[in-house]
């Protein structure tokens, strides 16, 4: 049984009330000890960025704009394609049922008071649950339209939006959701992520681009982010004298024509990030196809101009504009740093939380957890792959539990990851056991964070208008066929992606193993790829063979699997196994049985 | 009754006439004319030397760069929206405005409608030919957003962020 933490004294110490004004720099730690007796057991968020009155105007005049904007399109002033160009700006599709509302979950990061919120809209506006997708965002699938301008001003009430979520814009700049607690990590590539985040709201140069344009930025050795297959890849590396500035990639995605980005740019000193930025984007939106839109994203571009003249366009671009007044000075790095500093951290060891304890805690200790760069403290993946439930999706009540526990054991901090998990960053390893509990309870400790079940998935044809086939029901077939703990664990690390079709919603061109739906005659088909990886080594996968019926897409995979395990060497990864060995024993085994009719 | 714009923030006669690539230079509007960017090129030196006020058209494959260095003839640049989803124009009115120190009228004009003013204003643009029905809406939509994030070209509008907090 959880204890009950009431919302209210939470939110009058957290950073959304109108009483907390905009300051500058970061609080002491006196001031911070002050809020933390004053909030009793419960920590208080510090390390998000925090709205001022300019920001949260900036967003009601959104909601506004929203608002008018819908009533002329029911009022037949708009029509249905000039409203589309509106509102798709604002994350709303049409979608099979209803309308589908994206929304923005800036790099992933969320308070339990923004959290506790999705889970209301949810409960009040959907039927009762959210889909947190690849992109850090989350989507609600039966909003009525005319209540979307009511659920963006209950957002902008917690600081959020649904700004440039769709539509040929700049969308949400994403990141490792291990962001700041990761041992491997050079710098936390957040403070980066809100001055990408502001600079591209809004932009009014880019607001009409050929197409989307995504942007994602790591700090870290691994790539949690997949940014080598977003259009601008940004990574935090450091220069000839030691100090940090970025590398730039471009040209990456998924999609019809799935492409790994290329560096553009090895070593961008830091204070020109945004000028940087700009230049591409502005050689993207004079040079971008705008003839066909399979065509038009960037990576086509850096294709056929290839990448030196691609970056021979962005420098002189470059060049003649570095000194237009982007320069992001020192005491604007120091100031959106500050908002990012770490909470304040008790003095603890590390401890060894599974000693003693019952083997479904220890399972969920091994997958469900990450070290943690400060002793006593672990990273914790709340899994949303729980065998019959949609990837991705939660509940209203489950989100509101999250929101919770994050007060009670995370200084009420929620991350939303790449692989549409959710993560608490910063929990005591003494309070592990409590927390597993509760989560136990709530179905969201299933214990298969990175292993086959812990697929990435799209909404497919169930919900989506652009797929082909469906997706979820494919993913519960994988969970019934691959039930057994035991042989996921010797199956050890493997990403299975799938999407219902070619716009790869759902990364499978990335995923170890990929499945696409395909529609072949009015028919579901499913097409297999495999050796696809998303990280720092990132990678296509290779298609196997001809597409499978949905009934034979789990037997196919277990054949493939069933290879894996006769090929590897003791610890070796499917992916590894895949790149040493080759497709040619996986294609023969994968059609051998007659499943695959 | 000629054709009324949104100039400067207010509604206004529009006192341009476009010439068609076929008809004769003469009868110039009391105003000025607008050539297509095509008749500009293939009649530069005689439209250089013609008495009046001069206007030109850019699509958005056209590139700004071509009239660069005949900026100071035109007193008025249009740049071309063929559609709600086609924003090179607002590069263009950047780079004419912030790159070339264009000075003079920037109009767009095709598919410009109330919701569109507020970017354009930001890249340079000071007047729009609009539906007859958005004209007295659009006046209003100089004041959609009360701050930006990021420079741009802002002769009177809120610096950006960074530099005021």
């Amino acid at each position: 049984m959880l204890p009950s933490f009431a919302g209210h004294g939470c939110r009058a110490n957290h950073a959304f009330g109108p009483t907390s004004a905009p300051q500058r720099g970061t609080l002491s730690v006196y001031a911070r000890t002050l809020l933390a007796a004053a909030a009793g057991r419960r920590l208080v968020s510090f390390d998000m960025y925090r709205y001022d009155v300019i920001d949260r105007a900036l967003v009601n005049e959104r909601v506004a704009q929203f608002r008018d904007q819908t009533q002329r399109f029911l009022a037949g002033e708009l029509s249905d394609d000039e409203f589309k160009h509106l509102r798709l700006r604002n994350g709303l599709y049409i979608q099979r049922h209803a309308p589908m509302l994206r929304v923005a979950i800036p790099y992933g990061l969320l308070s339990s008071s923004q959290l506790r919120a999705l889970g209301s809209i949810a409960r009040r506006y959907d039927r009762g649950y959210g889909h947190f997708t690849t992109r850090q965002n989350i989507q609600f699938n039966w909003p009525k339209l005319e209540q979307v301008p009511d659920i963006l001003a209950e957002l902008a009430a917690v600081d959020m939006h649904a700004i440039q979520t769709s539509g040929n814009c700049i969308r949400n700049t994403t990141s490792d959701h291990l962001a700041g607690v990761t041992p491997d990590e050079l710098e936390d590539p957040r403070p980066w992520c809100e001055i990408i985040r502001q600079w591209s709201t809004f932009h009014p140069e880019f607001a009409f681009l050929p197409r989307k344009f995504k942007i994602a930025v790591t700090g870290a050795a691994q790539d949690r982010a997949a940014s080598l297959v977003h259009d601008v890849g940004v990574h935090i590396v450091r220069g000839p004298g030691g100090e940090l500035g970025f590398e730039i990639l471009a040209g990456g995605g998924l999609g019809r024509a799935p492409m790994i980005g290329q560096v553009v740019r090895d070593f961008l000193p830091r204070e020109h990030l945004l000028s940087y930025l700009e230049a591409v984007l502005r050689v993207y939106n004079l040079e971008g196809r705008r003839d066909n839109l399979t065509k038009a994203r960037i990576k086509i571009l850096v294709k056929s101009l290839g990448v030196e003249e691609f970056r021979r366009r962005v420098e002189a671009e470059w060049e003649a504009l570095r000194d237009a007044g982007l320069r992001v000075g020192d005491a604007e790095v120091a100031r959106m740093r500050a908002f990012f500093e770490p909470p304040a951290y008790r003095d603890l060891d590390d401890v060894d939380p599974a000693a003693g304890k019952a083997a479904a805690f220890r399972a969920w200790y091994r997958y469900n957890t990450v070290r943690h760069k400060v002793p006593g403290y672990r990273a914790v993946y709340i899994s949303l792959k729980k065998p019959g439930v949609p990837p991705g999706d939660a509940s209203d009540m489950q989100m509101e539990l999250v929101a919770d526990l994050a007060d009670r054991y995370a200084f009420g901090e929620v991350r939303v990851t790449h692989t549409q998990n959710l993560l608490l960053a910063d929990v005591e390893q003494e309070k592990l056991h409590e927390l597993w509990n509760a989560l136990e309870g709530a179905g969201l400790a299933t214990p298969n964070i990175g292993t086959l079940t812990d697929m990435i998935c799209c909404p497919g044809l169930d919900f989506c208008s652009l797929a082909n086939a469906g997706s979820i029901d494919v993913a519960r077939l994988i969970n019934e066929r691959f039930d057994d703990y035991d042989y996921l664990y010797d199956l050890g690390e493997i990403d299975v992606k799938m999407s219902g079709c070619m716009n790869a919603c759902g990364h499978h061109h990335v995923g170890n193993i990929g499945i696409l739906g395909v529609d072949k005659g009015g028919e579901e088909w499913y097409q297999i790829t495999i050796g696809g990886a998303a990280g720092a080594d990132a990678s296509l996968g290779s298609v196997i063979g001809p597409s499978v019926a949905k009934a034979g897409v789990a037997d196919t995979i277990a054949r493939l699997l069933d290879v894996y395990v006769e090929h590897r060497s003791p610890e070796e990864r499917f992916l590894d196994t895949v790149r040493r060995i080759g497709l040619k024993p996986f294609k023969e085994r994968a059609y051998a049985a007659p499943a695959a009719a | 009754m000629p054709r009324q714009l949104l100039r400067d923030g207010r509604v206004v006669a529009d006192d341009w006439s476009y010439l068609d690539d076929g008809a004769g230079p003469a009868a110039s509007a009391a105003g000025g004319v607008i050539l297509s960017l095509a008749r500009w090129v293939a009649e530069r030196s005689a439209w250089l030397e013609a008495p009046g006020r001069l206007g030109v058209v850019l699509s958005g494959a056209h590139k700004v760069e071509q009239l660069a260095p005949d900026l100071s003839r035109f007193d008025l640049i249009v740049a071309e929206f063929p559609g709600p989803s086609d924003g090179r124009g607002y590069t263009q009115g950047r780079l004419l405005r912030e790159r070339y120190r264009y000075a003079g009228e920037l109009r767009a004009a095709g598919y410009v409608r109330r919701d569109q003013i507020f970017f354009l204003a930001r890249c340079g643009f000071n007047s729009f030919e609009l539906p007859e029905s958005e004209l007295a809406a659009a006046t209003g939509a100089f004041h959609t957003f009360s701050a930006a994030y990021q420079p741009a070209n802002d002769a009177g509008l809120p610096l950006p962020l960074q530099f005021r907090r």
